[in-house]
């Protein structure tokens, strides 16, 4: 694998639209022609070079080819969107967008990320060692398909409208999580290992919620049907099962209604 | 003798009154007279040919003062503003006509820059519930003639929309609603006892910022499923009545204000809003409609869905493909986050409106005001526009609340020389035009094309 490192060295006034920074669009080029490739500021197009000192030649293909983030990249928007094999490593903090429609590969950001990271995913893995902030993993506006598969690790806090039309894939938070968490839900998991503030699971129909600590607010929709033993992210412990939302449509499979699953540790 | 014109339309609020009459003096200089309206309303009016008019833009000085300026002058400002910024933002829009919208649009494909109206901080969440849940609505005259169930969920037009109960939804007598409002049912929820809420059958004081809690016991309830004993403050039994009343109106509708759109989870308010209308919607017939705040603020939203897709928050900064994700290429957002380099605030007052800290962001930049009075935006500006009033000096396309387009004329002419928002922006537009093939033609020729030349 070749590594192309990206020092941002001469930081924009404004914010960097960066969805050129993939390893698909890095693959098969030499550094030189890296530096060429657009970025935006505004309305303004320029050279990445002109913000990021290049270093290294992109690999063969997407999975030969692996992206060092370096310096402050705070500002740095659509990191890493629509990958689909290869590698980033954002050493500090990023923007928006970072793995937004991404389809494979792996990130692994070392800072915070802000809003509408991971949206639309398909595939890959999504990490982040800090905090997330709101519309993590959710779907795009308007779109009711939302993430349909991949992982997506926050070490710390994630904001609001977390997995929002979620139908695969999974998410785990390692800290708290505000409100609306897989609302509009119709599949995939969300396992939120601090507290939630409220409205988990609202109109949801399908998919499963975990939330080791405690929800502020639970919504009236859900009701608790037994206690259950499993296995979640590695660990086995006792959950309390609640199905839901009841005021929200749900098909039928076998004969039998499927409900969206929320569990409670106990 | 005064002149007495009739069916006028309002230029206040979203319920945008037909019916006005105004009487005019002799010589067509003076409101003498407003019918009809409302007391706001009636001071539009009036306020239009009182003391005090900014007749020319005015350009801020060294000093800090205000100097007066030509239209030509103001223009070349304005289109230098916007040629030199690496993202402009153009924000407003509440309270001019669809032209001018559609003028400020060709000016910001042109310019590549943001443009977004009031719905930014108003009822911009509807849209974003409208795009995930669709928008089972009516128009108003539906609901004067058919609905005897009428709910208000966190709006208070008693005090917002004076005449949207007298006009529409409580008080009228309609085809099917013969016997006005003792024929309705009029339910209130809102965490305050307002001034709409005294005219209720039923006041629900919802916990505040728990509307979403309450939907969906609603939602439950509807099913036949069990709900807890309290939900948002609101007992079960409270709950049930109200559903079982839902369930049984012959048709109603829900009109929902800020209450939903701006308290917490905003979108994810009224997504569940239309949810239960859809839900209702099993038993018989129920609609659902956004109280639209000023008269035309419905207006961008078609004129720009209609030439770009989108409503608001549009981002046309890369010219050839709109882009739109609020929380991004939102006016408050993009300000808060240091995002844009360049404001032109039209037909509203974000000085007003958006928060200090915003405000202050966004002065750190040009920043433009169009509008034609005197307010909050008008004098921090670096430069400020008047225009003419659109509704009582300027006519024009109007959308309602219910997305009604109607036809608004003038009934007198602006002050001497001020010009309308449409011929404003077709006048930036054109300089912005010149200022682009002044800059072509200073770079370098076009490259010749390569390869020999055939001997002679």
């Amino acid at each position: 694998m070749k590594t192309v490192t990206l020092t941002l060295t001469n930081p924009s006034e404004l914010f960097i639209e960066g969805q050129n920074i993939t390893p698909d669009n890095f693959a098969g080029r030499k550094a030189a022609e890296i530096a060429a490739l657009d970025v935006w500021e505004g309305k303004q197009k320029s050279p990445l070079g002109k913000y990021f000192t290049v270093e290294g030649d992109g690999g063969a293909t997407a999975e030969e080819t692996k992206i060092v983030l370096r310096g402050d990249c705070t500002r740095v928007k659509r990191i890493g969107q629509q990958m689909t094999a290869g590698e980033i490593v954002i050493e500090g903090n990023a923007d928006m967008y970072i793995g937004g429609w991404m389809k494979g590969g792996k990130i692994h950001v070392k800072g915070n990320v802000d809003s509408f990271c991971g949206i639309g995913m398909e595939g890959g893995e999504l990490v982040v060692d800090g905090n997330a902030a709101h519309h993590l993993g959710s779907s795009p506006r308007g779109e009711w398909r939302g993430m349909q598969g991949g992982v997506i690790r926050v070490a710390g806090n994630a904001g609001n409208d977390t997995a929002t039309f979620i139908n695969g894939g999974t998410i785990v938070i390692g800290g708290d999580a505000d409100i609306h968490i897989s609302t509009h839900g119709e599949g995939g998991t969300v396992i939120v290992k601090g507290n939630a503030k409220g409205r988990v699971g609202g109109q949801m129909v399908k998919g499963d919620i975990y939330v080791y600590g405690t929800i502020e607010n639970p919504l009236p929709g859900f009701s608790m049907v037994d206690e259950v033993e499993q296995e979640v992210d590695g660990e086995t412990a006792r959950f309390a099962h609640y199905i839901g939302d009841l005021g929200e449509r749900h098909p039928t499979s076998k004969g039998k209604t499927v409900y969206a699953n929320l569990y409670t540790k106990l | 003798m005064p002149k007495r014109i009739e069916n006028v339309g309002c230029p206040y609020c979203g319920v945008c009154c037909d019916d006005l009459v105004v009487t005019v003096s002799d010589d067509g200089k003076k409101i003498l007279e407003v019918e009809n309206a409302c007391a706001i309303g009636n001071q539009i009016f009036h306020h239009a040919t009182s003391e005090g008019r900014i007749k020319l833009p005015r350009l801020r000085q060294p000093d800090g003062t205000y100097k007066d300026i030509s239209y030509d002058e103001a223009v070349d400002y304005a289109a230098k503003v916007l040629y030199n910024a690496k993202k402009p933002l153009i924000y407003g829009f509440g309270s001019t006509n669809c032209e001018g919208m559609a003028a400020a649009a060709k000016v910001a494909e042109r310019a590549g820059a943001v443009l977004d109206n009031c719905a930014s901080i108003c009822h911009g969440s509807s849209f974003l519930a409208i795009f995930d849940n669709g928008y089972p609505s009516c128009t108003l005259g539906e609901t004067k003639n058919r609905a005897d169930v009428i709910v208000y969920w966190g709006a208070n037009p008693a005090h917002a929309h004076p005449r949207h109960m007298s006009r529409y939804s409580i008080f009228p007598r309609g085809f099917f609603t013969g016997k006005g409002h003792k024929s309705r049912k009029i339910i209130v929820i809102d965490p305050r006892h307002t001034d709409t809420a005294q005219v209720a059958d039923i006041h629900l004081q919802v916990k505040q910022g728990y509307d979403y809690d309450l939907f969906d016991a609603f939602r439950t309830a509807a099913r036949g499923h069990e709900i807890p004993a309290e939900v948002a403050g609101i007992k079960r039994e409270k709950i049930l009545e109200v559903v079982e009343i839902m369930k049984k109106a012959r048709f109603g509708t829900i009109f929902y204000g800020m209450g939903l759109c701006h308290s917490d989870g905003r979108n994810h308010n009224v997504d569940i809003a239309i949810s239960l209308t859809r839900d209702l919607n099993d038993y018989t017939k129920w609609t659902i409609m956004a109280m639209r705040g000023h008269y035309n603020i419905t207006g961008p939203g078609a004129v720009w869905s209609w030439q770009y897709g989108f409503p608001y928050c549009l981002d046309l900064t890369k010219k050839d493909i709109a882009h739109m994700n609020p929380g991004e290429t939102s006016s408050v957002d993009l300000a808060m986050r240091d995002e844009v380099d360049a404001f032109i605030n039209i037909g509203t007052d974000a000085g007003a409106h958006f928060p200090i800290e915003a405000v202050k962001h966004l002065k750190k930049h040009p920043w433009i005001t169009i509008d034609p009075n005197i307010c909050m935006a008008s004098e921090i500006s670096d430069l400020h526009i008047p225009v003419g009033i659109v509704g009582v000096e300027v006519p024009g396309i109007v959308y309602r609340m219910d997305n009604v387009p109607i036809q608004y004329r003038k009934v007198i002419d602006p002050p001497e020389g001020v010009i309308s928002d449409e011929e404003l922006f077709e006048r930036i537009h054109k300089r912005l035009s010149e200022l682009e093939a002044e800059e072509t033609a200073k770079g370098p020729a076009k490259a010749a094309p390569e390869g020999a030349r055939a001997e002679e």
